[in-house]
């Protein structure tokens, strides 16, 4: 090739160029470490990876994050809601809600769920000093399972309103005006203009609440929910292999967030449209190339 | 005067103890075109936003076909109307913003679309069919697909008239449309309400634009702090004001 004097090139940083060095042999001792150190027991790990009892505790975490996912996410918009409202009676009780729920760590609120029946033995319902309509047996109501449904669910609804408000307010006052200019109601203008464009914001910082809910499911274990790291616990309370066992449900929790994070980027380029000047994300020209291919 | 379409009567309205409207009466007639003008921190924003009970008031009276806006007499005083009574009032009125406030997650057909099928349940086939007429109205037939944030201001302040005008509105409220535009565009939609006007819309436009005043007002009123000042034909309140105030702005802003 011939030198091009006028041609630019990056410059070279010689600290740059031996950091990088230094971590590719880093990259190659761990590996290197990977294989040689026999602790690791790679064979139990395998062993385990697809057993039953450790995929019964895969379905388990999945579907105790999902529905308690889904839980948060709903009584989060309710609460964020509440927190925008004219009126204080709904301001206050949301925010006590949220003062509350956030300031108490979740694992104190599992064990307190699950307990529940030592404090109240008779769930009631009706007005405060009166005979109650009817009464429910806590123990029969907060099984294991309710308990740590409403742990999850219940302090992640408080996180959740907090992002979703913020997503609200990311929505400037006069989409708003101008829907109701147009004559759509309160609801119709919260659910077709303010919450679409609020949810390109809510997105991000509710795929790490998804993903830190998955790994907060681990803290059911002290209510012996079978998920996948009682599993491990039970199985290598058993045989003694503890870190090969804990690496296992390393690997699990591992592909789990990582095929989470691919679901989040596409939907955050669903709904990235009509915004443009975001390398990475659908332009204007893609989401109508999807319509026409609808239509 | 015919019928009015528009009146208000005794219209008060204060930010704490700042009245920016003190006691507005008028009264706009069917096909009628005024254009409100006036300093900033004048009101006439703030009276225009109340037309369409975008701002709340203190007291007073506005009734827009027939219909009160925002408040109902109960028991002696007056309350503001359930949200449901107040956004069917608003049907009659279109509103134009300084900043468009299109919904940029939507095309510009959803944009068109969106209030005459959800709001007044029209199909949404003949929806579709006024939005593509409107469209060729405001001259941008071919940008059904393109999202907002693909349109220059000037477009994008003509969807907005589409889109108001989609509801089949009474009335047509404009609040500095053309401010936020680059003046290369201002024409374009100059161009497209001097043909409303001409089609006998109601319309009353806070503007900066005196010659637009001048050219297409039937009348033209004259606010300054919270009240109005003077009101009359273009030729007469433009070319021969009475009060020292509207010399001294129509001075600084002609010069």
């Amino acid at each position: 090739m011939r030198a091009d004097p006028l041609r630019i090139r990056p410059r070279r940083h010689p600290v740059i160029i031996a950091l990088n060095v230094a971590m590719v042999l880093a990259l190659v001792g761990a590996v290197s470490i990977l294989f040689t150190n026999e602790n690791f027991e790679w064979a139990t790990v395998f062993q385990y990876l697809f057993s039953e009892q450790v995929l019964a505790g895969v379905v388990v975490t999945l579907w105790l994050t999902a529905i308690s996912m889904f839980l948060g996410i709903v009584i989060g918009i309710v609460l964020a809601v509440m927190r925008l409202s004219p009126y204080a009676v709904f301001r206050y009780s949301a925010g006590v809600y949220i003062w509350f729920f956030r300031g108490v760590p979740v694992l104190v609120q599992l064990i307190f769920w699950f307990n529940l029946s030592s404090l109240f033995p008779t769930i009631d319902f009706g007005l405060p000093f009166m005979t109650p309509l009817f009464s429910l047996d806590a123990n029969e109501l907060i099984t294991r399972t309710t308990a740590a449904i409403l742990g999850l669910a219940l302090c992640e609804a408080a996180y959740m309103a907090e992002i979703v408000r913020a997503g609200i307010e990311s929505v400037g006052s006069g989409q708003s005006e101008a829907a109701s200019a147009l004559g759509m109601s309160p609801w119709l203008t919260f659910r077709r203009i303010v919450l679409p464009q609020a949810t390109r914001v809510i997105i991000p910082p509710t795929g790490n609440e998804l993903i830190n809910l998955l790994k907060g499911t681990s803290l059911v274990s002290v209510l012996a929910i079978s998920d996948l790291l009682y599993a491990v616990q039970t199985i290598y309370s058993q045989n003694f292999q503890t870190i090969p066992l804990l690496i296992t449900a390393t690997i699990w929790y591992l592909v789990i967030t990582s095929v989470l994070n691919v679901i989040q980027s596409r939907i955050e380029r669903h709904f990235a449209a009509g915004v443009i000047g975001r390398p990475g994300r659908t332009t204007p020209g893609m989401r109508r190339a999807k319509i026409e291919a609808v239509t | 005067m015919t019928e009015p379409i528009i009146s208000l009567t005794g219209v008060r309205k204060s930010f704490g103890n700042n009245e920016v409207l003190k006691g507005i009466d008028f009264e706009v007639a069917v096909g009628e075109v005024v254009c409100l003008i006036g300093p900033s921190g004048s009101g006439k924003s703030t009276l225009l936003r109340s037309i369409n009970h975008l701002e709340k008031i203190d007291s007073g009276e506005i009734v827009v076909a027939g219909h009160q806006v925002g408040y109902e007499l109960h028991r002696g005083y007056r309350r503001e109307q359930s949200g449901k009574a107040i956004a069917a009032a608003r049907r009659d009125v279109g509103m134009l913003f300084q900043h468009f406030n299109l919904f940029p997650h939507m095309t510009v057909l959803e944009n068109i679309i969106e209030a005459p099928v959800r709001v007044a349940h029209r199909k949404r086939s003949e929806a579709i069919a006024t939005a593509r007429a409107l469209l060729a109205q405001v001259g941008l037939d071919g940008k059904e697909r393109a999202y907002p944030s693909e349109l220059s201001g000037g477009q994008q302040q003509r969807v907005a008239i589409a889109r108001a005008l989609a509801m089949k509105p009474k009335v047509l409220l404009f609040d500095e449309p053309t401010s936020a535009l680059d003046p290369e565009v201002v024409g374009e939609v100059l161009t497209v309400m001097r043909d409303l006007a001409a089609g006998g819309s109601t319309m009353i436009v806070v503007t900066h634009e005196m010659g637009f005043a001048r050219e297409v007002a039937d009348r033209v009123i004259f606010m300054a702090d919270g009240a109005i000042v003077e009101s009359g034909p273009p030729a007469d309140l433009l070319g021969n004001p009475q009060h020292e105030r509207t010399r001294t702005f129509l001075a600084r802003i002609l010069a």
